[in-house]
C-alpha cells in the first residue's frame, strides 16, 4: 500500500509483512512543461538530477550522484543520467539503488535531493514525484510529488536514517537553490 | 541578480574579486590569456595554463578536471593589462573525447568571493571545436566588464592561441597538453560506466600507466597504477563504412548454454557459490566477468570497511581532544570516563565494520572456493590441475592470468588478474628495486633473474592458450645473461629463433619486426591484406627484451619506441624486462615507452590500482609449484603442435 507523505512525515521502512527490508530504490520521475505560445508544443528540455549523499554523524562521508554513479562500497547506486525527463509514462527517469544491508555501519542517514541541472525553476516541471520502493518485489512504499512549482531549482527530498536495527525514511521536501548537489551542503545540514 | 548572459553580450563587474567557475561533463583543460590595450598578448608569461598556474591576480588549476575554478584579482593584474580571456579545452592525449560536441555544453559562471552568481554563461552549439574562448573581462574606461565570447576553434589550443596572436602557439600548445597528460595519468582512472542491465562490468584496457617525474629518476613511493576497465569504441568510430548491427562483444547469437543455477539456499544462510554464476555466452565469459565482479565486490566491501574505521578513528581524535580541552575534565574522573567512552565507541564500530567485512570476506572466499578449480587453463594458475591435461588450442581465450591480486584485510583472499587477449598494451617486468618489502629483502642480480623467469613463465602461458603458430616469441638477450632462465624456452624450440644477441642481433631481429608491423598496417589500409608476403607472419608477436639499453643504439632504441607506438594494434607486442634506472641516461624521451607498458614485477609490490576506489593491491606473478614440471610439459606440446606445420 502506498503512502502519499506529507512533508515531514516520517515512516519505518518495513514490509507490510513486518520483515526488514534490504533493498529500496529512490526512483524520480519527471515531465517538461509545456510552454505556452505560438511554438507551444516545443518543450524546452529540462535536466534533473537525483543525488544521494551519505553521512556519518552529519559528516559527508560519500555521494552517488551523475559523475560518481556507485558509492565506493557499492551499496548505493545510480542508474544513470537522465537528461530529459519523461515524455508522460509516468515511470522512474532516474532511480537510486540502495542496498540496506550493504550499507558501511558508520553511515547512519542518507539524503536524497533533486536538482535542475539545466537551471529551470520546478515551475517549469510537471508531473515530478519522488518514490521509495521495495527494490525485491516492485512495492511502492511512499510517494511524494513536488508540487507546488516554486522559483526554485532544487529540493531536498527525503532522508533515509538508521532507527534501532532497521531504517526510517522521513519526507523533507524542502526548497532550495543549486545547480548540483554542492550547492545543497548548507541546506542539507540542518536536516541532519 | 545572475546575468544569465548569450554569446557577445556584456555585463558590468561590479567587482574586482572574483572567481569564474566552470563546469563540463568532462574533464577539461582551462587557461587565460592576458592582453593589453590593442588585445596583444605581449609573450608566454601573460598566459596562465596548466604548465604554468600563477601569475599575478591570476590562477588557473594544474590539470584537467570536470569542474574549475579560476581565482582572478583584476586589480592585481599587471598594469597594462585591458583583457583577460578566459579559454577551455579538451585534453589530447587521454583518450577522451576530441570534440566539443560529443560532450555537454561546457558551463561557466563568474562569481563573487562568497559564491554569489555574477553572470552565468553555458557555451552551446559547439561541434567540432576541441578549443573554445569561453569569456572575456575587459577593461573599459576604468570599469571591468565581462563578455561572453564562445568563439570554438576546430583546430585546437594552437589554433586559438595563433588566432590571439600569441608566439610559438603551437609549441606552447603542445606544452600545455603534455603538462595535462603528466597530471591525468598520476591519478587514478575514474570508476568505467557501468553498462547498464549487467552488474558485472567486463574489463579491458587502455588506461594510463604510472607517469615517470619529469627528471627521470625514479619516484619514491610510486602511484598505484590503475588496472584497466574495457576502452568501449565511441560511438561514431566506424563512420563512413557500413552500419555494423552486430551486437560489438557477441561472438554468435545461437542461445548461451543455461547458466549454472545455484541450489536455493537455506533460510536464513546466504546461497552456495557456483562458478560461473555470471552473466555471458560462454562458461569462460562467465568465469570472467564472475572473476571481476569478485574483484569489484572485495574492492567495494574494503571500501567501506576503510572508510568506517577512518571514521571511527577520527570520531575519537575529536573526542578525545574536546575532553583535553575542557577544563572540567581535569578534575576528578570525569576525563578518563569520557576517554574511555571515547575508545569504546571507536571499538564498538570497528568491532561492526569488522564484522560486516567478515561475512563478505567469507561469501568471497566461498566462492573463491569453488570458481578457481573450475578455471580453463587461461584463467588458471600453474597450480591447477588443468595444467597437466593442457591441450593445444583451437581457439584464442577471452583473457590471461597474469598474477594475483590480494588485499592487506585478506592476504589469502585472491583474485586472478586477468588481462584481454588479444594484448592491448605490452608489459614490463620490472627488475629494479622497487619500494616494495620482497624487493628490498633481494639482491639486484637475484631480483634480476626472476624477472627473466617470470617473464619465461609469461611468455609461456601466452604461447599455450594461442593456437598453434598464432603467436610466435622473439627474445633479445645482448649479452646472453639470461641464458639459464631461457632455457625451457630454447630448448622445446618454441621460440621463433634462438635469441639475439650483440648488437647485430638486436638491429636484426627489431629490423624483422619494424618490417612486419609496416607492411600489415600498409595492407590493413589498403584493404589488401591478402598481398602481403608469403614470408610475412601475420600471427602475434611478442618481444622479450632483457637488459635493455644494453646492446641498443640510438636508432635500435627509436625502433624499440616504434614497436611500442605502432605494434600493438597490428599485433606486435613488447615484454621488456628492465629496471628502469639502467636507461635514465635516455633522460624522459623513454617516458611513453614506460608508461604504455603494463608495469608488473617479479616479486609482490602493491602497485596496481583498482578502476572503482582506487585501493592498492599487492600484485603477485604466477607461482609455479616448486618441483613442478609443467612449464616444460606444456612447452614441448606447444613444439610438437608447431613442427608438422614447419617447412
Amino acid at each position: 500500500m502506498t503512502v502519499n507523505m506529507t512533508k515531514g512525515q516520517a515512516i519505518s521502512l518495513q514490509k507490510s509483512d513486518g520483515g526488514t527490508l534490504t533493498a529500496v530504490r529512490m526512483g524520480l520521475g519527471w515531465q517538461a512543461a509545456p510552454r505556452r505560445g505560438l511554438f507551444g508544443s516545443r518543450t524546452r528540455e529540462i535536466d534533473l538530477d537525483a543525488s544521494a549523499v551519505l553521512f556519518a554523524d552529519k559528516q559527508p562521508v560519500d555521494v552517488v550522484f551523475f559523475r560518481h554513479l556507485v558509492s565506493d562500497d557499492g551499496s548505493v547506486k545510480h542508474t544513470g543520467d537522465n537528461l530529459v525527463g519523461g515524455a508522460g509514462s509516468g515511470g522512474d527517469d532516474e532511480a537510486i539503488l540502495v542496498d540496506l544491508q550493504r550499507v558501511p555501519v558508520h553511515i547512519d542517514q542518507i539524503v536524497f535531493t533533486v536538482n535542475s541541472f539545466t537551471g529551470q525553476t520546478f515551475q517549469e516541471v510537471q508531473n515530478a514525484f519522488c518514490r521509495i520502493v521495495d527494490e525485491t518485489n516492485g512495492q511502492e512504499l511512499a510517494r511524494y510529488t513536488l508540487d507546488g512549482g516554486g522559483q526554485y531549482t532544487a529540493q531536498i527530498m527525503a532522508k533515509v536514517h538508521r532507527a534501532g536495527n532497521g531504517w526510517q525514511m522521513t519526507a523533507l521536501g524542502n526548497p532550495a537553490n543549486g545547480r548540483t548537489f554542492q550547492d545543497l551542503m548548507p541546506a542539507i545540514l540542518p536536516h541532519l | 541578480m545572475t546575468a544569465e548572459l548569450v554569446r557577445g553580450q556584456n555585463h558590468t563587474l561590479p567587482q574586482t574579486r572574483l572567481e569564474i567557475r566552470v563546469s563540463a561533463g568532462t574533464p577539461v583543460v582551462a587557461g587565460a590569456t592576458l592582453g593589453d590595450e590593442n588585445g596583444t598578448v605581449r609573450g608566454t608569461e601573460w598566459i596562465a595554463h596548466p604548465g604554468s598556474p600563477q601569475l599575478p591576480g591570476l590562477e588557473v588549476s594544474r590539470q584537467a578536471a570536470a569542474d574549475h575554478r579560476l581565482a582572478v584579482d583584476l586589480d592585481a593584474l599587471p598594469g597594462p593589462v585591458h583583457r583577460v580571456t578566459v579559454l577551455l579545452a579538451l585534453p589530447t592525449g587521454v583518450g577522451g573525447p576530441v570534440r566539443f560536441g560529443a560532450v555537454a555544453s561546457p558551463f561557466v559562471a563568474v562569481t563573487g568571493l562568497d559564491g554569489t552568481e555574477i553572470a552565468t554563461f553555458t557555451l552551446t552549439g559547439l561541434d567540432s571545436e576541441s578549443a573554445v574562448t569561453a569569456l572575456e573581462l575587459y577593461r573599459r574606461q576604468g570599469a571591468w566588464k565581462v563578455r561572453a565570447v564562445g568563439q570554438g576553434y576546430a583546430g585546437g589550443l594552437d589554433a586559438m592561441l595563433a588566432d590571439q596572436g600569441v608566439p610559438g602557439a603551437a609549441e606552447l600548445a603542445h606544452s600545455i597538453q603534455d603538462a595535462v597528460t603528466r597530471a591525468t595519468a598520476r591519478s587514478v582512472a575514474p570508476p568505467p560506466p557501468r553498462t547498464p542491465g549487467a552488474d558485472r562490468v567486463a574489463p579491458g584496457a587502455g588506461a594510463p600507466g604510472p607517469v615517470p617525474p619529469p627528471d627521470g629518476h625514479r619516484p619514491a613511493p610510486q602511484p598505484p597504477e590503475p588496472i584497466a576497465e574495457p576502452a568501449t569504441p565511441p560511438p561514431g568510430a566506424t563512420t563512413g563504412g557500413p552500419i555494423n548491427y552486430a551486437h560489438p562483444r557477441r561472438q554468435s547469437t545461437a542461445p548461451p548454454p543455461p547458466p549454472p543455477t545455484a541450489p536455493p539456499a537455506e533460510p536464513g544462510r546466504p546461497a552456495q557459490p557456483v562458478a560461473g554464476d555470471a552473466t555471458g555466452w560462454s562458461m569462460d565469459e562467465r568465469l570472467y566477468n564472475q572473476i571481476w565482479g569478485m574483484f569489484e565486490d572485495l574492492a567495494r566491501t574494503t571500501a567501506a570497511y576503510r572508510s568506517a574505521v577512518d571514521f571511527a578513528e577520527s570520531r575519537m581524535g575529536q573526542e578525545l581532544d574536546r575532553t583535553l580541552s575542557d577544563p572540567r575534565s581535569r578534575i576528578g574522573g570525569a576525563g578518563d570516563r569520557a576517554r574511555e567512552e571515547a575508545r569504546a565507541k571507536r571499538d564498538e564500530l570497528t568491532t561492526r565494520a569488522r564484522e560486516a567485512l567478515d561475512r563478505d570476506l567469507a561469501q568471497l572466499v566461498a566462492e573463491a572456493a569453488v570458481v578457481e578449480p573450475a578455471l580453463p587453463a587461461a584463467f588458471a594458475g600453474w597450480d591447477n590441475p588443468v595444467w597437466h591435461a593442457y591441450r593445444v588450442p583451437m581457439e584464442i581465450p577471452m583473457a590471461l592470468r597474469i598474477g594475483d591480486l590480494h588485499l592487506p584485510e585478506n592476504p589469502a583472499l585472491h583474485i586472478p588478474l586477468l588481462v584481454r587477449l588479444p594484448l592491448e598494451r605490452g608489459m614490463w617486468i620490472d627488475s629494479g628495486r622497487t619500494t616494495s618489502d620482497a624487493a628490498a629483502l633481494m639482491d639486484s642480480a637475484r631480483l634480476r633473474s626472476l624477472a627473466m623467469e617470470c617473464a619465461v613463465a609469461h611468455a609461456a602461458r601466452l604461447l599455450a592458450v594461442y593456437p598453434a603458430d598464432e603467436f610466435s616469441v622473439h627474445v633479445i638477450d645482448p649479452a646472453g645473461s639470461a641464458a639459464g632462465a631461457l632455457a625451457p624456452l630454447v630448448r622445446s624450440g618454441a621460440l621463433a629463433g634462438p635469441p639475439a644477441s650483440g648488437a647485430g642481433g638486436v638491429a636484426s631481429v627489431l629490423a624483422h619486426l619494424t618490417r612486419r608491423v609496416d607492411l600489415v598496417q600498409m595492407a590493413i589500409r589498403a584493404g589488401a591484406a591478402d598481398s602481403l608476403p608469403p614470408d610475412v607472419d601475420t600471427g602475434e608477436q611478442l618481444l622479450i627484451v632483457n637488459d635493455f639499453p644494453h646492446g641498443f643504439d640510438d636508432r635500435s632504441v627509436t625502433q624499440l619506441r616504434y614497436l611500442a607506438d605502432e605494434g600493438p594494434s597490428v599485433g606486435v607486442h613488447l615484454m621488456m624486462v628492465a629496471d628502469r634506472e639502467d636507461a635514465s641516461a635516455y633522460g624522459p624521451v623513454l617516458d611513453p615507452l614506460w608508461r604504455s607498458l603494463l608495469r608488473v614485477t617479479p616479486v609482490a609490490d602493491d602497485h596496481l590500482a583498482d578502476p572503482w576506489v582506487g585501493h592498492a593491491w599487492t600484485y603477485e606473478p604466477p607461482r609455479m609449484p616448486p618441483g613442478s614440471r609443467v612449464l616444460e610439459q606444456v612447452l614441448a606440446k606447444v613444439a610438437a603442435a608447431r613442427r608438422p606445420r614447419r617447412p
